[in-house]
């Protein structure tokens, strides 16, 4: 149990530096590239201030997935054993994409105005592209967990290895599609908010809203896609993994025509899910485009193979209830630009910014519980039990606690340090302002 | 196809060592320092890693990756049995990588920096100790599945006189190459008879952790004398680095820094060479007599080849890049 929960606190921990790092070099790219159009410093200002954000976030996304890849084998050998071999090609090019990461990293953030400008803009976009598909490949190699593929299950051997065939299993578009709006959705909205709150604090005003309005835009692309994608997801699951789908939606019975049940409280023992509000269909719908389809239940499920119902449940909940705020905070924002140009600078529109500024990595968060806690009790779905995957060695939950430990003092300092960061904002990247002062540059 | 994947895994351990080690030592020759020395000291260690460090530590990865992808029993083996050892390297190697990065880019210098900078200097001496103590571990029979108590399994699997001798003698190591590394970047006289100093001693601590080594061996029953010596390959290995060691010297003399650095370079991968050859292809040796061999305990050939194509593949791309990033930085410098 201090194994599992290990895992999916450094994870969940990874999930964001790593999202962080895939989106955020995006977003300096983008102002990079209207520097280097308009000239204006501003702009330039604004991606040498992201870019400090993307190294320590960067740095932090490294030294967490060393980690992880320690961890792996550290709390799971009987797990890697059988299963490097077959899903590691993923994660061999991974190492490929990242390295190629880091490179670009260091000619960015160290070339200012010592190579050709638009191959240093093209390092700073290149970091984004490899961390995407750094994001990807990992995704990928997940995918391949809840949808094993590319080898042969023979009286508990595992032969006919194929680890191309494996790494493009069933699960890893819809997975890796549905992962990268997301974190296109959550750091959009993530930095956005913390822009619209500084714009409120009425500094640097210029300076903030130009970094809110790009921002906003990649939210936006990130909360309208996030349905579509998920969409696609959905039905991926349906098929791959009914159980999974099942608990998702605290569906016991088999039917016809399921509905789609949104909140409620899932009761294991009764087989009922308490005041929740059905739409007649829907569910159906959804998974097969057909009003009428049947939706498999959990009854028809070995008890002993059900996931953990209400985690599920629940996880499933919150992540749609958050996507649907942020699908009402993208529209509104997109009439706004299009038809009311004057609210935009309307303190009511910004403080909405600013209280979504979680909403896209809880959302985040809840959608890879889902994904996680719904392969369980497998780790390998249908093949090898979470449980017999587990090492040996006993007292694994003080390593819990002293991970949960260095997580929470490492967020922290993160948090300050980003903090520090924009309150440096006039004096070192903001060039309108009185107190810039163009000698403090430390790049 | 699995020589070019051991090769590949041969080359970034000892990419790491070097780079990687370089880095670490930067960390202890700083600590090392005297107080009204450091000032100094830190601003040459850190213009001798700034652009480069985060591209040096992709080295472990890429082993790891290598470990688990193609010799899974083996990193599985070592995963479990050597669990304490690696989850201390672990946290050395956060603390270290984010207190180097916080340290530099906090927007605000003040007495947060010392924090940065302690947890930084302790962390740099942390991780290639347990580094060492984990190489150790795998070659001296002292990893016991057989055995019944926790003690044994888990703790006695690593902890002995030679391991931690190992342990000594890696941080020494990562010392002596970072203080030869940084002698290009001193700017003038004084900095560079200063620098020149530092090498020396940690050379001389090279050597002492080094006999160190092979007395604890003695005392454990390792045969680590036969090891080196019996194959002519290792015996060449060492007398290669023990040249490469006067002729360092001699150059230091004359103040030629270039050769300085790649003869430094030369030795440490003649060391390895003798370290690793020795037993080649047995990687982890048990208490029950048992080998894990590279050559027999790896994964079905095609993974075996594809992650051979993936390595190349990724070379092809990267090496340039790397190779092109490092020297216009050296360059840049070279302006100024």
């Amino acid at each position: 149990m201090a194994a599992r929960a290990q895992m999916a606190l450094s994870l969940g921990f990874h999930i964001i530096f790593a999202c962080v790092g895939m989106v955020m070099p995006f977003l300096m790219a983008f102002a990079h590239w209207k520097y280097l159009k308009t000239g204006n410093e501003i702009y330039k200002g604004l991606t040498k201030a992201w870019s400090k954000g993307v190294a320590i976030l960067f740095a932090t996304g490294a030294v967490t997935g060393t980690m992880l890849s320690f961890e792996l084998g550290l709390l799971w050998p009987g797990f890697m054993k059988h299963a490097g071999p077959i899903f590691g090609m993923p994660f061999s090019l991974e190492g490929t994409a990242f390295f190629i990461e880091a490179i670009a990293i260091g000619f960015f953030l160290y070339g200012w105005d010592k190579f050709n400008k638009w191959f240093h803009w093209f390092c700073g976009f290149l970091v984004g592209l490899s961390g995407l598909a750094s994001g990807i490949l990992v995704v990928a190699a997940n995918a391949w967990m809840n949808s094993p593929s590319g080898f042969d299950y023979i009286n508990g051997q595992y032969v006919n290895i194929d680890p191309m065939k494996a790494m493009f299993n069933d699960a890893w578009f819809p997975q890796a599609l549905h992962m990268t709006v997301a974190a296109f959705c959550a750091t959009g909205f993530a930095v956005a908010g913390v822009h619209a709150y500084l714009i409120m604090k009425k500094k640097n005003v210029e300076f903030h809203t130009k970094a809110f309005k790009i921002a906003a835009g990649f939210a936006l692309i990130g909360a309208f896609g996030a349905p579509l994608s998920g969409d696609v997801a959905a039905k991926s699951v349906a098929e791959r993994q009914p159980i999974k789908l099942a608990a998702m939606e605290a569906h016991f019975e088999t039917e016809k025509g399921a509905a789609f049940i949104l909140g409620g409280i899932p009761d294991e023992e009764k087989g009922e899910v308490k005041y929740a509000l059905k739409i007649p269909k829907v569910l159906s719908f959804l998974v097969s485009n057909d009003f009428n389809a049947e939706v498999k239940g959990l009854n028809d499920f070995p008890r002993d193979e059900w996931p953990p119902i209400a985690v599920v449940h629940y996880a499933f909940q919150i992540m749609i209830f958050f996507g649907v705020v942020m699908i009402i905070i993208g529209t509104v924002y997109l009439y706004a630009v299009f038809f009311k140009k004057e609210w935009l600078t309307k303190s009511w529109l910004l403080k909405t910014f600013m209280i979504a500024t979680p909403f896209g990595y809880i959302a985040l968060e809840a959608g890879w519980t889902v994904t996680e806690v719904g392969r369980q009790p497998w780790i390998i779905y249908g093949i090898m039990r979470t449980a017999d995957a587990v090492t040996p060695m006993p007292g694994i939950q003080y390593s819990f606690y002293f991970f949960t430990a260095i997580f929470v003092s490492l967020s922290l300092i993160i948090i300050f340090l980003l903090r520090r960061q924009i309150q440096m904002v006039p004096k070192l990247y903001d060039p309108t302002d009185i107190q810039y002062n163009s000698k403090n540059k430390k790049s | 196809m699995i020589y070019v994947v051991i090769g590949f895994l041969w080359v970034s351990v000892c990419l790491y060592v070097i780079l990687g080690g370089a880095d670490f030592g930067a960390g202890i020759v700083e600590l090392m320092t005297k107080k009204k020395e450091r000032k100094y000291t830190e601003k040459i260690m850190y213009e001798s890693i700034a652009p480069v460090w985060e591209a040096n530590h992709m080295w472990l990865i890429i082993a790891i990756v290598i470990l688990f992808v193609g010799f899974p029993e083996i990193y599985t083996t070592m995963s479990t049995y050597l669990h304490i050892p690696l989850v201390l390297m672990l946290v050395g190697i956060i603390a270290r990588g984010t207190a180097f990065t916080f340290r530099h880019y906090d927007a605000v210098k003040d007495n947060w920096q010392v924090l940065y900078t302690q947890i930084f200097y302790y962390a740099s001496l942390l991780t290639p100790f347990f580094l060492g103590l984990i190489a150790a571990a795998t070659v001296s029979h002292s990893i016991d599945p057989e055995a019944k108590t926790f003690l044994d399994l888990y703790i006695f699997s690593w902890l002995n006189g030679f391991g931690i001798a190992v342990g000594f003698f890696t941080v020494a190591l990562c010392a002596y190459l970072a203080s030869i590394f940084s002698l290009r970047e001193t700017k003038d006289q004084t900095e560079l008879t200063l620098m020149i100093k530092k090498s020396k001693q940690t050379m001389i601590f090279v050597v002492i952790t080094g006999i160190l080594v092979f007395f604890t061996a003695y005392l454990s029953d390792i045969p680590l004398v036969t090891w080196v010596f019996s194959k002519s390959l290792g015996i060449m290995a060492t007398a290669f680095a023990t040249i490469a060691l006067g002729l360092i010297l001699r150059a230091m003399h004359n103040r030629k820094l270039l050769p300085v650095r790649a003869l430094a370079g030369f030795q440490v991968i003649m060391i390895l060479v003798a370290a690793t050859y020795q037993h080649y292809p047995d990687i982890i040796l048990l208490a029950n007599g048992q080998h894990l061999s590279l050559l027999e305990h790896v994964a079905a050939p095609k993974t075996i080849s594809a992650l051979a194509w993936a390595l190349m593949l990724g070379s092809i791309f990267i090496l340039p890049f790397l190779f092109y990033l490092m020297f216009s930085f050296a360059r840049a410098k070279s302006k100024y």
